[in-house]
C-alpha cells in the first residue's frame, strides 16, 4: 500500500503531460542523448510489445528489428530522457504484453491496425 | 546532534538534476520530541530521550503518564534514547524535525531487518549444496564442518538457523533530498525493515 507521503514524492516526479500510446502502437520515441558536453535527440521506431510498472516506476519496452536482428529497448514513460512519443500507427491487440512477437518474423510479427 | 527517529514509508525512483534515475527510500523523520535529558552529573552519562509519534493517553501506563508529563510532552509511540556530547543543548519538550538534516550529505540508518525464519545454507549463507546427478546424496546440506584432527567446530562457522530480524546499520547512504514540510527524506538505495518499520537516522559517522 501506498502512503500518501510516498504517493506525493512519485507525483513531483512524473511528467505533466505522459505521452499517450498503448501495447501494440507503432512509435517513434525520441530520446535525448549526450555525447559529451552536446545533447541531441535519435528517434527510435518500434512496436509497444510491453507497459511495466505504475506511477513513477512506469517503464515501456520498444521491439525493432534493426539490421536483420531482433533489438528491444525499456524507456521509464517519466524520464526527462524521453523527449516525446509519436504514435504512426495503432495495433489491435488481444493481449497486454505482446512477447510472442519475438519468436515471430516479418509476415507473421504484423498487427491489425485499430480503428 | 543530528538523529531522529523514523518510519521507512517505501522505495520509488527519482530523477536527479542531470535527468538520471536514482532508486530512493523515503524515510519519514520525526517530528521527535525530547522526553527526557539525561546528565553525566544526574544519569552518569549525556544522552537525550526523543519520542517519535503520538500516542492516546489511555494506551500508556500510568508510570509512562507522569514520565511524559513531567517533559511538558504527549505519550510518544516509540522512544529512544540517543546519546550527545556535554555541551550540546537540548530541553525536555523540544521539537525536532527533518530540518536538522537540511545540508547533511549522508546518514547512517539503524534498522531491523524482515525476518526469514529458519533458513538453510543455501539461503542464508549462498553455499551450493551437492550435486542432484551421479549418486549426489546431500543436496542442500552444509558438507564438512571442520577437520578431524579437531575435537571442535570454530565459532561463527555458517549453518542453518535463524535469518533475518536483526538490527542492522546501513551506513553512508546520500541523502538525495530533505522534504522539510513533509518531514521526509529520500535516501539513495535501500534500508532495513518493511515499509512501515522503525528507524533511527543519524548523521553519518564515518563520512561527511
Amino acid at each position: 500500500m501506498k502512503t500518501a507521503l510516498l504517493e506525493k514524492v512519485e507525483q513531483s516526479q512524473l511528467k505533466e503531460t505522459a505521452p499517450e500510446f498503448d501495447v501494440g502502437d507503432s512509435v517513434r520515441v525520441h530520446v535525448k542523448i549526450k555525447e559529451g558536453e552536446k545533447e541531441r535527440v535519435q528517434v527510435y521506431a518500434g512496436t509497444v510489445i510491453a507497459r511495466d510498472g505504475g506511477g513513477a516506476n512506469e517503464t515501456f519496452t520498444v521491439r525493432r528489428i534493426s539490421y536483420g536482428e531482433g533489438v528491444e529497448r525499456v524507456f521509464p514513460v517519466h524520464s526527462p530522457y524521453v523527449v516525446k512519443v509519436d504514435v504512426d500507427r495503432r495495433g489491435k491487440t488481444r493481449r497486454a504484453k505482446l512477447y510472442y512477437l519475438r519468436t515471430r518474423t516479418s509476415k507473421q510479427s504484423r498487427l491489425k491496425e485499430r480503428v | 546532534m543530528q538523529t531522529l527517529i523514523g518510519k521507512k514509508t517505501g522505495m520509488t525512483r527519482v530523477y536527479d538534476d542531470d535527468g538520471v534515475q536514482v532508486a530512493v527510500t523515503v524515510v519519514q523523520v520525526g517530528p521527535c520530541t525530547v522526553v527526557q535529558r539525561k546528565t553525566a552529573a544526574t544519569d552518569g552519562y549525556e544522552a537525550v530521550q526523543l519520542g517519535f509519534e503520538e500516542q492516546k493517553e489511555s494506551r500508556v501506563t500510568k508510570p509512562q503518564q507522569g514520565h511524559f508529563k513531567k517533559a511538558g510532552a504527549k505519550p510518544q509511540k516509540v522512544v529512544r534514547e540517543v546519546r550527545l556530547e556535554a555541551d550540546e543543548e537540548a530541553a525536555p519538550g523540544d521539537v525536532l524535525t527533518a530540518k536538522i538534516f537540511e545540508g547533511v550529505q549522508y546518514v547512517d540508518v539503524l534498522g531491523h531487518t524482515k525476518g526469514r525464519g529458519f533458513q538453510g545454507v543455501i539461503r542464508k549463507f549462498k553455499m551450493r549444496g551437492g550435486r542432484a546427478s551421479h549418486g549426489g546424496a546431500w543436496t542442500r546440506r552444509a558438507g564438512s564442518t571442520g577437520s578431524i584432527d579437531s575435537a571442535n567446530i570454530i565459532k561463527n562457522k555458517t549453518m542453518p538457523g535463524q535469518m533475518g530480524s536483526v538490527d542492522i546499520t546501513t551506513q553512508n547512504l546520500r541523502v538525495v533530498k530533505v522534504l522539510a514540510d513533509e518531514n521526509a527524506l529520500l535516501l539513495e538505495g535501500a534500508v532495513a525493515g518493511p515499509a512501515g518499520g522503525i528507524v533511527l537516522v543519524r548523521k553519518a559517522i564515518k563520512k561527511a
